[in-house]
């Protein structure tokens, strides 16, 4: 199964949409990065609201796809955590997934863009290379 | 109540899409035995880590699911077990943060904190694990 990853702009959105092995997670992972160097993103938000398993595997893949592409440039946000997913992650371990994190897509797209435009990386939001000052308060 | 009619299912864990298979398994039996989200999305979780174990330190194994509810208490009991080499200290292998492959050392650890029940036994050619989760009958 291939997850696809539309862009926008600069930025790369992708929903994990059914339960991976950790075959298809790796995959995954291996193809997100190549979007990433492809398109030169400069952020991603995944959407993992249809997980309702994350085990250590799987939380050490989010981890470590995040370290990787921020070694590339791009940072990663995850969105739509099962409430399930949280308290069995934690009552797991402490810190078993160190992830930015939001509610959903659209609130993920919205704190990269702000992200990325704090740290003064314009381009990503218009691809023109015009700044925006929405993004300067 | 007769025994015969529980359910048991024993899954061939050998591939990581086996493991998928094993976690929608437990979770479906948690559903239909009236668990909550949470202790489904446990019971899926413990099955998970425990199945990926076998893959990745043995090679092959199986994971039994079981319906061991009595007359108070709606019960999943899950046996996984391998042939592989064994867990040379087992005392280590529940600890956070050891591991002898390349993962998290969460697995075994985490696993034993989400069920009530967890035991482990391990030799060269032999380990089992067996762990169990209840809720009360309403």
């Amino acid at each position: 199964m291939k997850i696809a990853i539309p862009r926008l702009g600069r930025i790369l959105l992708c929903a994990i949409q059914q339960d991976l092995s950790d075959d298809e997670a790796l995959a995954f992972q291996s193809n997100l990065l190549e979007t990433i160097a492809e398109v030169e993103a400069l952020g991603v938000v995944i959407d993992i609201s249809a997980l309702d398993v994350v085990d250590s595997f799987m939380a050490r893949v989010i981890n470590d796809s995040s370290n990787m592409a921020s070694l590339l440039g791009a940072e990663i946000i995850v969105c739509g955590i099962q409430p399930f997913v949280a308290m069995t992650l934690v009552e797991m371990g402490q810190n078993l997934l160190r992830a930015n994190c939001t509610f959903n897509l659209e609130q993920g797209l919205k704190t990269l863009q702000t992200r990325i435009a704090l740290r003064g990386d314009f381009q990503a939001i218009h691809d023109d290379g015009e700044c925006s000052d929405d993004y300067l308060d | 109540m007769t025994t015969s009619t529980r359910y048991r299912e024993t899954i061939a864990v050998r591939l990581t899409s086996d493991i998928v298979l094993a976690r929608s398994q437990t979770r479906a039996l948690a559903a239909r035995l009236g668990f909550g989200k949470a202790d489904q999305t446990r019971l899926a979780t413990a099955v998970s880590e425990l199945t990926r174990n076998v893959i990745m330190y043995a090679g092959s194994g199986a994971c039994q699911i079981t319906d061991t509810s009595d007359a108070e208490f709606n019960r999943i009991e899950i046996e996984v077990e391998d042939h592989g080499p064994g867990i040379a200290d087992i005392d280590m292998a529940v600890q956070d943060g050891f591991s002898t492959g390349a993962s998290m050392g969460a697995g075994l650890p985490g696993t034993r904190r989400l069920m009530e029940n967890f035991s482990l036994q391990s030799a060269p050619g032999l380990t089992q694990v067996s762990v169990s989760l209840s809720v009360r009958k309403t």
